[in-house]
């Protein structure tokens, strides 16, 4: 498979510098470490929110580093969990004295390094709460997790974690609202084409010209069903009842329809107005649809789509400012 | 053990024997991790101990517990995945039992306090088919070939790697509960545990170490199985 890469090793680092150089204005770079955190972090007097996991998902995570939502994100190797020293660094270069909250997906690598990360944090003084996101409704356990994976709806967590924080919430206040959030939300994928990590440069598993995989993960990692291809309506159609399953949201949602990385922005809005007239047949109202990549597995061709089940609070919270390069309100 | 100098030697001799056993094992880690996991083990764990060797080594002055935590660090820093934090983490974790140095009964609670962390943060209990496996017989039995058995240390440390190569064993027939093995499910049955491997080797070579440091007048019943003598000649300090 063809790549844009010089030495597969330096990968994450040249996209590193290269996230940099494209907004100065908003990230910056920890010295000696595959950190990034915006501009002005340690931000005075407010709880950081920091996230982090496996490269190989942009825009996340730095991506929703700004005000309003992230102050740090780690990056790992592609599709590897960052080593908890580089998370405990970036724990602490964010800490300006009121406490710092993690966004984990719930990854065995991600959880437990983050873990570790916190431990080590605070010997040096700094609270730490993590808050782990397990929002795929498409499996009990896979390849890399117990318990269900975390995935695209851990944005909603950075939106509305970094919204609190930005309020002037305290540590407790910004883990309640976040937890808020990873109760009331699911997502669930299809892939339609295999990723290739720079390392391997082939396909991570094989899937037939004339086959797609439902409820897969980001990291190639299988799925749950594997069918023949569908038409857009379809798959937006099972994904979605699936998710609502789940969520069994009432009123008012928010949704996600995110792209692995592989499909265009066309086809991703064919599948947001089936979404959409879906929710609407099951009487649900639509506050907010967003549609573009937030959670990406390199070039995967495919989708996920997430649901958020809405009150007053979480609503309000999300309407809050949010100036990020991959997020903004 | 004597000497705040002695027990440094032991511990830069023991990093270095386990570096060496590694690196000499790796292929076959990784051959038992490809058969139910991505293969990385082995060289994740020998890259963490060659870090390991030259971060002990630059630490001159330091104590006991300060160069068990520091050979923690290094682990975490250069394993990466899963096991950074469950070898580099519990090693950093225990380390605070060694403030008094090395006894018997410093080295009973290490190996306790290393036990638990390691459970605590992997979740897994014995016959999930991970390096609980391996290390809980271990621990126990070392306990209590200390404690009740009032056994001297280096003939509980060569029982206590008897019950952790029975426990290797042990995870052959299992079908894995945790970690990436556990995607296998009953594909996972037959093969044996790369973790529980690791933990076999890490312990034998703890066991070369005593043997070399602690008093040799004891009657070790249970040998060292597997300590050929060219690496013991190679590994001299």
């Amino acid at each position: 498979m063809k790549k844009l890469v010089n030495d597969p090793a330096a990968v994450v680092d040249e996209m590193l510098d290269g996230m940099v150089a494209a907004y100065p204005e908003e990230l910056r770079r920890v010295e000696d470490t595959k950190v990034l955190v915006r501009t002005a972090a340690p931000v005075d007097d407010k709880v950081a929110v920091v996230s982090g996991g496996g490269s190989g998902h942009e825009p996340s995570h730095a991506g929703f580093l700004g005000e309003g939502m992230l102050d740090g994100a780690a990056a790992g190797e592609v599709f590897t969990s960052p080593t908890a020293d580089e998370l405990s660094e970036m724990i602490q270069a964010c800490d300006a004295g009121a406490g710092v909250v993690c966004v984990v997906k719930n990854y065995e690598g991600d959880v437990m390094n983050f873990e570790t990360a916190a431990e080590m944090a605070e010997m040096e003084g700094v609270d730490v709460e993590l808050v782990v996101v397990d929002d795929d409704v498409a499996v009990e356990d896979s390849t890399y997790t117990s318990g269900r994976r975390g995935v695209c709806g851990t944005i909603f967590v950075h939106k509305v974690a970094g919204a609190a924080a930005e309020r002037g919430g305290d540590l407790r206040e910004v883990r309640r609202v976040a937890e808020k959030v990873t109760d009331n939300v699911g997502t669930m994928g299809i892939a339609l084409t295999s990723c290739a990590t720079p390392e391997k440069g082939e396909p991570t598993f094989d899937l037939g010209e004339d086959e797609i995989e439902l409820g897969i993960g980001i990291h190639g990692e299988p799925g749950v069903e594997r069918t023949g291809v569908m038409d857009a309506d379809d798959v937006a159609t099972k994904l979605t009842a699936a998710v609502l399953d789940d969520v069994e949201p009432e009123g008012t949602v928010a949704t996600i329809v995110n792209g692995m990385g592989g499909t265009p922005l066309s086809e991703l809005f064919v599948v947001n107005r089936a979404v959409q007239e879906f929710l609407a047949e099951e009487g649900l109202e639509t506050w907010d649809a967003r549609v573009g990549e937030y959670m990406t597995s390199l070039e995967m061709a495919g989708c996920s789509i997430t649901v958020l089940d809405l009150d007053d609070e979480l609503t309000d919270l999300l309407s809050d400012p949010a100036n990020t390069p991959a997020f903004t309100v | 053990m004597a000497s705040r100098e002695t027990e440094r030697e032991a511990i830069l001799e023991a990093v270095d024997r386990i570096a060496a056993r590694i690196e000499s094992e790796k292929q076959h880690l990784a051959d038992l991790d490809s058969a139910i996991g991505d293969a990385d083990h082995g060289a994740n764990l020998d890259r963490g101990f060659q870090a390991v060797v030259e971060k002990i080594e630059q630490k001159d002055d330091a104590e006991t517990q300060e160069l068990v935590k520091t050979a923690g660090m290094a682990l975490i820093s250069k394993v990466g995945g899963a096991s950074g934090p469950l070898y580099g983490g519990s090693c950093m974790h225990a380390s605070q039992e060694l403030e008094d140095g090395i006894t018997a009964e410093t080295t009973v609670a290490f190996a306790e306090a290393y036990l638990e962390k390691l459970r605590d943060r992997g979740g897994a209990e014995v016959g999930d088919k991970t390096m609980v496996d391996a290390l809980t017989p271990a621990v126990h039995t070392y306990k209590k070939s200390i404690e009740v058995d009032e056994l001297p240390p280096l003939e509980a440390l060569a029982k206590a790697v008897d019950a952790a190569e029975r426990g290797v064993e042990f995870t052959v027939p299992l079908k894995a509960a945790k970690g990436r093995a556990s995607y296998l499910g009953w594909r996972s049955v037959g093969h044996q545990d790369p973790g529980a491997t690791s933990t076999l080797l890490i312990l034998e070579e703890l066991l070369a170490t005593a043997q070399v440091y602690l008093d040799g007048n004891v009657d070790v019943t249970a040998a060292s199985p597997t300590i050929p003598d060219e690496d013991v000649e190679n590994q001299g300090e």
